[in-house]
């Protein structure tokens, strides 16, 4: 369960509303079972009593769509920002992608959120409402007679098993305690790939990138793919495409995406999270965000605004490309 | 009726394959599924429905359609039509079943797409009634019955067999091939199990689902309700929602440079995306509020306009399963349809 709660959102959000600090929330709209939330911009205090939630499945990432919402709205719109999302939202301000004056951050601490997979794994499928209770979900379903109570540890989505901090680095106001960031597993899956045989490892990921269906699901939610037209929706690109025609997708599209964004990627996880196929897409850019850290010291995207990220800076430190040739036959 | 015990259903599908490419969904290890091909020892998946709709079968995401060959100066144009095997698809769900009857009406009427065509008449699908169905399910508004699915032949899964039933010519075809591994037996004992489907159905959270907001006739009433501002505000302008419906059918047809030749091929389309229908004069839905409405005014609209009132929609549910921001033809015709009603 979150520690903060729907109610204290709410509270806070008709407080900024009523003084005129913003003109709009943009939050997390009621679904149908509980676990389906839409992003949602809610205009006044009523409006977000009939049709805000913040429960355990609040996971998406809202710093992208401060760059197409700043646009349209008059006044500042005011956003909750979960650790993890500041660093996006850094990041976007570090590439000047939306006007920091028309937004209102609000931090708000997060006990890592569910992934309804998960849940279905547990509790069965037919899930007609999900309310948390401590330390579990109550879980309803078509097939069970009684609420099915399902510890939230056991259903928390990959990325927030990870977790690689509970600091917000971004916010114009916090609500509850600050947290610190974290050291976490989320490079082990990473260096198993990596002690795989060539051959392996193209293996794996021919089997999963061979799944996709080229939806572009995981570009749309990225918060670092904000790009107002992509090379890949453009016809005259020549490189345009709208379904996995031949093996360009399994073998380039998406290491193209991973390649466009490393440095840039804070690993928010929104990827893997929309992939309506179960791809793994985080590992590619976990792999670069871990090779960064390896070749030129640890750095975090979006930890700070405006830093220059290693791979755009010079420092007569950099490693030499022989070095990294010579660590590819370490790996293989 | 006929049936067929479940531990000898290896057995059956063992005698379809011999005559037949089969197909059915199969578990993948991230715990979706979806179509494959049966081979031996290949188990067939107790999954709700599959990640991608049978439409894969007979209309794939991407086709070649023809070559072109160029030799100096000459263009040779190739026509790699070539005869399709029979198959049979096993265990097309009720709202799957129902889907081909739409996509029918596009590619079966002139003129005539020769490619889902030769499929259509190859395939022959082995439906069966659903015993879970989903929260996200709504097949009912569309008058679709889980319990009757439609098919060449309809089956039902109990708990200790399978019964089969031929709707079509080629159903009963495949079904008399077949030979003394199915029993005959009445209709009385898949009476109950039906009886238990219609018990879920009626549970179902979005049972109440009305589509009596649209139909042919509404497009100046809804086209400018001010809701659609608000349902496609979130809409990340991705192609999930259409490439897991069994029935979006847009495709797009692009040529491959080879080098020496080209080959012309179509690709499922997405009206959610930026260069859908895109002409020489340019872009005709410049915003993602007007490619949103597009695809629902499509399935609710202007489809069942052209086709005697048939909406392009079966309830499968899989884009409410799997739209990154949840949102949905569910909360379209609940938010639409709710303004109209009141």
């Amino acid at each position: 369960m979150q520690k903060i709660t729907r109610e204290n959102l709410i509270e806070k959000a008709s407080e900024l509303l009523a003084n005129g600090t913003v003109s709009c929330v943009l939050g997390w709209g009621k679904g149908e079972f509980g676990y389906d939330v839409t992003p949602t911009i809610f205009k006044t205090a009523e409006d977000m009593k009939n049709g805000f939630v913040f429960n355990d499945f609040c996971g998406a990432n809202f710093s992208k769509y401060l760059v197409s919402k700043t646009q349209k709205i008059d006044g500042k719109i005011l956003v909750f920002l979960k650790p993890c999302d500041t660093y996006s939202f850094n990041q976007l301000l570090t590439e000047h992608r939306f006007d920091r004056e028309k937004v209102y951050a609000v931090g708000i601490p997060c006990e890592g959120m569910a992934d309804v997979s998960k849940v279905k794994e547990i509790a069965g499928d037919g899930i007609t409402s999900v309310d948390s209770e401590g330390n579990a979900i109550i879980v309803s379903t078509l097939y069970s007679d009684e609420p099915v109570k399902v510890n939230t540890a056991d259903v928390l989505a990959e990325r927030c098993i990870n977790c690689k901090s509970k600091k917000h680095v971004a916010y114009d106001e916090l609500l509850g305690e600050e947290g610190e960031t974290l050291e976490s597993a989320r490079f082990d899956e990473v260096a198993r790939l990596e002690a795989m045989t060539p051959d392996e490892r193209f293996a794996f990921w021919q089997n999963e990138l061979s799944k996709c269906i080229r939806c572009n699901a995981c570009r749309d939610a990225c918060p670092a793919c904000t790009c107002e037209k992509c090379v890949f929706d453009n016809p005259a690109s020549g490189v345009e495409n709208k379904s996995p025609a031949n093996s360009f997708e399994e073998k380039m599209f998406h290491i193209i995406r991973a390649f466009h964004v490393a440095g840039r990627c804070t690993d928010c996880g929104e990827c893997s999270r929309v992939c309506p196929q179960n791809i793994p897409l985080h590992l590619l850019n976990r792999k670069f965000i871990k090779d960064i850290n390896e070749f030129y010291g640890e750095y975090q995207a979006g930890a700070e605004v405006g830093s220059r990220a290693p791979l755009v800076n010079y420092t007569t430190e950099d490693l030499e490309p022989g070095e990294v040739f010579d660590r590819r036959d370490e790996n293989a | 009726m006929r049936k067929i015990s479940l531990d000898k259903l290896q057995s059956l599908f063992a005698k379809i394959a011999e005559n037949a490419k089969l197909y059915m969904p199969v578990d993948n290890a991230d715990g979706s599924a979806s179509y494959g091909e049966w081979s031996e020892g290949t188990a067939w998946s107790d999954a709700l429905n599959t990640a991608k709709s049978p439409k894969d079968l007979f209309f794939p995401q991407t086709e070649d359609l023809m070559r072109f060959k160029t030799e100096g100066k000459n263009i040779e144009c190739i026509d790699i039509r070539s005869e399709v095997e029979d198959f049979v698809v096993f265990g097309v769900r009720a709202c799957d079943a129902k889907s081909f009857d739409i996509l029918d009406r596009v590619f079966l009427s002139e003129p005539r797409d020769s490619f889902y065509a030769m499929k259509r008449e190859k395939g022959v699908i082995i439906s069966v009634a659903c015993t879970r169905p989903a929260e996200t399910c709504f097949c009912s508004a569309f008058g679709i019955n889980a319990a009757e699915p439609t098919g060449d032949v309809s089956a039902w899964k109990t708990a200790d067999a399978l019964y089969l039933q031929a709707n079509t010519e080629k159903g009963s075809k495949l079904l008399d091939s077949l030979g003394d591994i199915l029993e005959d037996t009445s209709d009385a004992e898949v009476a109950a199990q039906k009886e238990n489907i219609a018990k879920i159905m009626d549970k179902l959270p979005l049972k109440d689902v009305s589509t009596d907001a649209f139909g042919g006739g509404k497009t100046k009433e809804l086209f400018d309700d001010p809701a659609w501002d608000e349902l496609s505000s979130a809409c990340l302008g991705c192609g999930t929602c259409t490439f897991v419906c069994p029935t979006c059918q847009c495709y797009d047809i692009k040529d491959f440079n080879t080098g020496n030749g080209v080959i012309r091929y179509r690709c499922w389309d997405s009206c959610m995306y930026s260069e859908f229908t895109r002409m020489a004069h340019g872009n005709n839905r410049l915003t993602q509020k007007e490619r949103f409405r597009q695809r629902f005014m499509h399935k609710l609209v202007y489809y069942p306009e052209n086709n005697d009132g048939l909406f392009s929609c079966v309830g499968c549910g899989r884009c409410v399963a799997k739209c990154p921001i949840s949102m949905n033809i569910v909360k379209v015709m609940k938010k639409i349809g709710g303004n109209k009603g009141e």
